[in-house]
């Protein structure tokens, strides 16, 4: 096993770890949105794509660059807009603006009766 | 490595922390906006960064410049227009088609490295073609299983579980087959060997969703999001880039939190997902005693006067709501009962809905504001102090013959509905839920059944309320 391949393992196992500690806080009601959100993170294969594009010189590798290129950035694109979009929608009170909103924990006891 | 690589790396490794921090500011609806922002100024890094690289390499031949922005144009027209335009309830088939996309990318990228390495002299290193060979596995069995999924939710393909005798033996076949074709291309240098990879990949992903009922669909999109970023990751061990190795790791733990929660809520195992025999539990439904035994109808008029008169009301949306599109009109009626003085929340069951959290963006698209939408762990204790419970187009998350062992439901964690003074459940009809069972909530002397669609329902009710309090 060269040295390499297991930086890159220790790199992808730790991130795992991070990953499941921070996604576990997220809340029931984002879950769409961080569905949504991972997508567009997924999208930063576009990158792999990228470097076909710029090491290639055949006509299969020209082609592969191509649908790589155009699937990492529909996803990469649609992703972060449509999230934007969603995120959009969650406001604390129907009229306030999105913007004004900065109590920490307030999702949970705003509706106190 | 070069100076200029070394700073590169350096650039993608900050890129990956704004992922990270992205990921972390999504805890909470206040920020998750910022996180957002943050998670595409990541991106934009990379990008960048990446451009930058190709630039400075100056290997790029003109052809490679134009396939490389074509396809991006076009493939970011695409997807701005889709995310533009979708309507809320078909963010599970996007999803679907994102995971798709981003999956088919990540087995291009290790196709192109298997080639690129098969045609020249040397064979590959025996690690790398390991990590090439899963990249390609994961990401063909996601971008077609995906498709398969999106279909199915979007109704082009029957959202019924499509089996055919022998279906698990064909599966066998198809792993015996990838895994001989696989173990064949780590030795021996063969693009044949690649295609019968990719090929049987494909198909093992369409055999893979097909059987799936429509209801599994949250198991289903989540499992495969986490695949997807499995297989970006292996697309980063592909081409030694640590942007995607934890990009892609991030979206796979992502992705498996959500599969088990969503698991765990539907009351099902993921060894019972993967290996199948998925989306049977309305294979045997269990005939009720005609639709009137027991149960207590109700008229649009005196469902408004207990809403009207009740000092804390709670709604339980499923997915019936979902289907009949009424969110806007449930959120009208809510607005009147608030207006009113009535004390009104949301509990919503983590798999109302058909992705997990899609009830919460259905609502939330309808105004009605997030410190209203209740987890199930945290509403329950509520339910007790709740002079009505409204359900609408929810089933089995509210059966309290889940707390009994002995029934298709046993276990399943639920709303505690049943707990409310009184409930009133809106649904077209006494028909089953998804476990095929009799809901013992329907037939609680404390519960009122009004039959009628979700959207017809409230808004009839909305007017009583009116009405009365107008």
């Amino acid at each position: 096993m060269s040295t390499a391949l297991l930086t890159d393992l220790v790199i992808f196992v730790l991130s795992l770890w991070v990953g499941f500690e921070v996604i576990s806080k997220v809340p029931a009601t984002l879950h769409t949105p961080l569905m949504s959100a991972a997508n567009s993170i997924h999208g930063i294969v576009l990158v792999g794509a990228m470097l076909i594009a710029a090491t290639t010189n055949s006509w299969i590798g020209y082609v592969i660059a191509f649908l790589a290129a155009m699937f990492a950035s529909a996803n990469v694109v649609g992703g972060y807009v449509v999230t934007g979009r969603m995120l959009k929608m969650f406001r604390k009170r129907p009229t306030a603006p999105a913007a004004t909103q900065a109590q920490p924990a307030a999702a949970r006891d705003g509706q106190a009766s | 490595m070069s100076g200029f690589s070394f700073g590169s790396q350096l650039i993608y490794v900050l890129a990956a922390s704004c992922f990270v921090l992205g990921l972390h500011l999504m805890n909470n609806p206040a920020t998750a906006r910022r996180g957002n922002q943050f998670s595409t100024a990541g991106m934009v890094i990379a990008i960048a960064t990446t451009l930058a690289l190709i630039a400075h390499a100056g290997v790029i031949t003109a052809t490679g410049w134009t396939v490389m922005l074509v396809g991006a144009l076009i493939g970011g027209g695409v997807g701005l227009y889709a995310a533009r335009t979708v309507q809320m309830t078909a963010m599970p088939q996007l999803v679907s088609m994102f995971n798709a996309v981003g999956g088919g990318a990540a087995a291009l990228v290790a196709i192109h490295d298997y080639i690129r390495v098969a045609s020249a002299a040397v064979g590959p290193a025996e690690s790398m073609t390991i990590t090439t060979l899963l990249d390609v596995i994961i990401g063909s069995v996601t971008f077609s299983g995906s498709i398969i999924a999106a279909g199915k939710l979007q109704g082009v393909i029957t959202s019924a579980p499509v089996t055919f005798p022998g279906a698990r033996v064909v599966n066998l076949a198809l792993a015996a087959v990838g895994l001989a074709a696989g173990g064949y291309v780590i030795s021996t240098p063969s693009l044949a060997g690649l295609w019968i990879v990719v090929v049987a990949s494909l198909v093992f992903g369409v055999l893979m969703v097909m059987p799936i009922g429509g209801a599994d669909m949250p198991v289903v999109i989540s499992l495969l999001n986490a695949f997807t970023g499995t297989a970006v990751a292996m697309a980063g061990f592909v081409i030694g880039n640590w942007a995607l190795i934890i990009a892609g790791a991030l979206v796979g733990a992502s992705g498996g939190i959500l599969t088990k929660l969503m698991a765990d809520a539907m009351n099902r195992s993921i060894t019972n997902i993967i290996v199948g025999g998925f989306g049977t539990g309305d294979a045997a439904p269990v005939a009720l005693a005609g639709a009137g035994a027991g149960v207590n109808a109700i008229a649009a008029d005196d469902a408004g006067i207990q809403l009207a008169y009740a000092g804390k009301v709670i709604i339980v949306p499923g997915y019936g709501l979902a289907a009949a599109q009424a969110q806007h009109e449930v959120a009208e009626l809510a607005d009147v009962l608030e207006s009113h003085g009535v004390d009104v929340s949301y509990a919503i069951h983590p798999v109302a809905g058909r992705m997990p959290g899609h009830m919460n963006v259905l609502l939330a698209e309808a105004n009605v504001p997030y410190p209203q939408l209740k987890e199930m762990d945290d509403v329950n204790p509520e339910f007790a102090r709740t002079d009505v419970a409204l359900v609408i187009g929810a089933n089995d998350v509210t059966n309290p013959a889940a707390r009994r062992p002995g029934t298709a439901i046993s276990g399943m964690p639920i709303l505690d509905v049943d707990q409310a003074k009184s409930i009133i459940v809106i649904k077209r009809s006494m028909g089953h839920g998804y476990a095929g069972i009799d809901n013992e909530l329907y037939t609680n002397p404390k519960t009122s059944m009004y039959f009628a669609d979700a959207k017809t329902a409230l808004s009839q009710l909305t007017s009583a309320v009116k009405t009365l309090v107008g």
